[in-house]
């Protein structure tokens, strides 16, 4: 079955939850209302002839321009070797999706990370934690106005140029070869800066 | 995390928790479990993953099309010809770029060398998580030789940055081709299989009394379980799914080369259990050789890299790949919306949900059968962290 | 040259040493032959690393060998990218190496975040997190170069002298 003859079977059972088919530019895809994805999920993967049994990918987009996340399925069927990719959009600011871990259990952690990368709750989750970030990480970082913290638990997330570092080091250097070796030369005063000159152009 | 092994030592009685990892031997890189256990009898382990999280995908639309190259091949490093390639598929489908037959064979040439490279090290480690510490130092032995092949064709032993969008970054070395020929030769014996590489390790582990009895029947998955979780693979195979993406789904040279499949048969005790998952790998590496040496006699003659334009600017769109990697189907999604860089790249990975399934599978089992699980999972901890 | 005296105390018991430039040069020669390592592969130059321990390459001639237990080891190889919510666990094994121990970072992710600079939950660098003394450019490195790093390690620990390791541990001051 080719996407479009999927899309016409879930048009004809669900109506208006589900949305037209986008235009096939590369993979089309339909867009459903979040409330109603659990039901067409179930109904994808029992009715005969679809059995989409495959949840290969769920993961989302954010687009601040539309103010929306979508949540992206792509669904499978082994027996039938078809597919079709459907959308779900949920409010940026609070995203809320129904869970399809009881229709496919792969959605269970690919729920977990788009609920940790990008903040989306998925009610009817049984264990919906982070999983990827350690538990106390502020933000989701896939996010487009994400922000970062600046490094985490008092570890800077910048790497000082070697450079500084190194420029330090050699004044150290310098500074104990210069303590060191006055002693030697007695009284003729323009004999002292030598001694540095070979170093300095490192600086 | 926190919250969880709080509500355990609160729960009190006689029961133990554990941490095993995220630095054990046995573990394939950095991961945690937190095994809740009853004497030897585990009564879950959960895995906490995410010590290897390099935001990759974030990097992803940091960076432009071809600059993200170097990247996939650290989403998994054991096989990162495969990774190379699912992404250049996916941008290649973005673009409508069609990728010349040469390129198209070398891809099938290297990736197949790499599946075997990949193979190596899951059966070596799985023998020495089991306690057999011979046989990884044979297939690292073995693995340095494609190793040496691999860097020849591309400059890199680990991280390749091989295939690139539109094609692959080098035509074949003078002298390569029988270079290869002679260690499949060795690898899998040619006309005298009972003398190869192969079957030597089948005659060390493979059909070794022990092993056949330590693996036999222990962390069963059954075929629904499998499907159901998302498991892809070799580990999908063992549990006696008939499916290949280079058979069902064929991309690339896949179509012109004949090759067997091979699936769990339940030869030590029930299908699906992790005998056939190891099992399935060790075939594999044979027909991986086959593929190799079809491809190597038909390659045909002309360009290696499409005509790629300069700057890399698709229009908006989306795409989805899918590559048959040595840890089982790898997905690219990569959403474009007509900039130089991508909105979106998303990698779908086996290992991520392969861990998926530990949790619920664990419950009942023995603690040292925890190890063979994983092992024979074969999960990569940069697949699994991205 | 310090004075008998302070040398015995410094030794922490009865014994007399006169020779210790010997006795260093022996104690170290044993020390520096029997380096066994940290098993610590992160990421990607963990496979390298395995692949150091391989036939090939084979660091076990130099009397190399890797431990599972950080207790059981004298350095350890940070092999790859350390994250953020790895860096505690990191620093946790290193406090857990009896003295005297020494760290290698291989790859430029444990050098300096290398090519992740930037992700939001990569750690620039393990050295922020524990001091290094070996540092292996590479990505990953190959094993002939973090044998070469091994090797430096050695001369390393073979210009040591036993009275001032002592001294420099904190317990002691």
């Amino acid at each position: 079955m080719t996407p479009t003859e999927i899309h016409e079977r879930l048009k004809a059972r669900f109506g208006e939850a589900v949305g037209p088919l986008s235009e096939p530019k590369i993979d089309p895809f339909a867009v459903v209302k979040g409330e109603a994805i659990v039901e067409v999920a179930r109904f994808l993967r029992d009715q005969p002839g679809l059995e989409l049994d495959f949840c290969e990918d769920l993961t989302a987009v954010d687009w601040p321009k539309r103010n929306v996340v979508e949540v992206v399925y792509h669904l499978f069927s082994y027996r039938h070797r078809h597919g079709i990719v459907l959308k779900v959009e949920a409010d940026r600011a609070a995203p809320r999706v129904p869970s399809v871990e009881g229709v496919w259990k792969a959605a269970n952690w690919m729920e977990r990370e788009v609920y940790d990368l990008f903040g989306v709750e998925f009610p009817g989750h049984p264990d919906l934690r982070r999983v990827l970030l350690p538990d106390d990480w502020e933000g989701h970082p896939l996010r487009k106005d994400y922000q970062e913290a600046g490094g985490w638990h008092g570890i800077g997330n910048v790497r000082e140029s070697p450079l500084v570092e190194l420029r330090r080091l050699d004044e150290v250097a310098m500074a104990e070869a210069a303590k060191n070796r006055p002693p030697p030369p007695p009284p003729p005063a323009p004999a002292a800066p030598a001694p540095a000159a070979p170093a300095a152009p490192k600086a | 995390m926190q919250k969880l092994i709080l509500r355990r030592v609160n729960a009190g009685g006689d029961e133990m928790l554990l941490n095993f990892g995220p630095q054990h031997p046995s573990t394939h890189g950095v991961i945690n479990f937190l095994v809740d256990t009853d004497g030897e009898v585990m009564r879950k382990a959960v895995p906490d993953v995410g010590y290897l999280h390099r935001s990759i995908e974030k990097i992803g639309e940091l960076v432009g099309y071809p600059g993200f190259m170097p990247y996939t091949d650290r989403i998994d490093y054991v096989a990162a010809m495969f990774a190379n390639e699912g992404y250049a598929v996916a941008v290649e489908r973005l673009l409508k770029l069609e990728v010349p037959p040469r390129a198209q064979y070398l891809r099938a040439v290297s990736c197949e060398l790499c599946r075997i490279a990949s193979h190596l090290v899951s059966v070596g480690t799985m023998a020495t998580d089991i306690g057999a510490t011979t046989p990884l130092v044979h297939a690292l032995r073995e693995r340095e030789r494609i190793n040496d092949l691999i860097e020849e064709l591309c400059g890199a032993r680990l991280t390749y940055n091989y295939h690139r969008i539109g094609g692959v970054a080098f035509d074949l070395p003078g002298g390569w081709k029988e270079k290869v020929l002679a260690y499949l030769d060795h690898l899998d014996g040619g006309e005298t299989p009972s003398r190869s590489m192969l079957a030597e390790f089948d005659r060390l582990i493979t059909y070794n009394e022990i092993y056949l009895k330590r693996l036999g029947a222990v962390a069963v998955i059954p075929r629904e379980m499998a499907v159901g979780y998302g498991l892809v693979g070799p580990n999908l195979r063992g549990s006696g799914v008939d499916w290949d993406v280079r058979r069902d789904v064929p991309y690339g040279a896949y179509r012109d080369f004949k090759f067997d499949v091979p699936v769990g048969r339940g030869i030590a005790g029930k299908v699906g259990d992790a005998f056939d998952r190891y099992w399935v790998r060790v075939q594999e590496m044979r027909e991986s050789a086959r593929i190799v040496r079809q491809a190597l006699e038909k390659i045909p003659e002309g360009e290696f890299m499409a005509k790629v334009p300069r700057r890399i600017k698709p229009e908006a769109g989306e795409a989805l790949s899918r590559v048959e990697s040595a840890r089982g189907e790898m997905a690219y999604y990569v959403v474009s919306d007509g900039t130089d860089k991508a909105y979106r790249v998303r990698a779908r990975t086996g290992s991520y949900l392969a861990m998926g399934i530990i949790e619920d599978l664990s419950p009942g089992m023995m603690i040292a059968d925890l190890v063979a699980l994983i092992a024979s999972l074969d999960v990569v901890a940069p697949e699994i962290d991205r | 040259m310090a004075s008998r005296d302070t040398m015995d105390q410094n030794m922490g018991g009865e014994v007399m040493l006169s020779h210790t430039s010997q006795l260093d040069k022996l104690i170290n020669l044993a020390r520096t032959n029997s380096l066994h390592y940290l098993l610590f592969g992160l990421a990607c130059c963990g496979i390298e690393l395995m692949q150091t321990g391989g036939p090939r390459a084979d660091l076990d001639r130099f009397g190399a060998v890797f431990r599972a237990s950080p207790r059981q080891s004298d350095f350890m190889i940070v092999a790859g990218t350390l994250t953020y919510k790895m860096a505690e666990r990191c620093k946790l094994l290193y406090d857990q190496m009896s003295e005297p121990k020494y760290v290698i970072s291989m790859g430029s992710c444990a050098n300096c975040g290398g090519l992740f600079q930037l992700a939001y939950s990569v750690c620039k660098g393990v050295d922020k997190m524990i001091p290094v003394d070996v540092y292996v450019p590479g990505c990953p490195p190959r094993p002939e170069a973090l044998t070469e790093g091994f090797l430096r390690l050695q001369d390393l620990v073979m210009r040591e002298r036993w009275k001032d390791k002592r001294r420099r541990r904190p317990d002691a001051a």
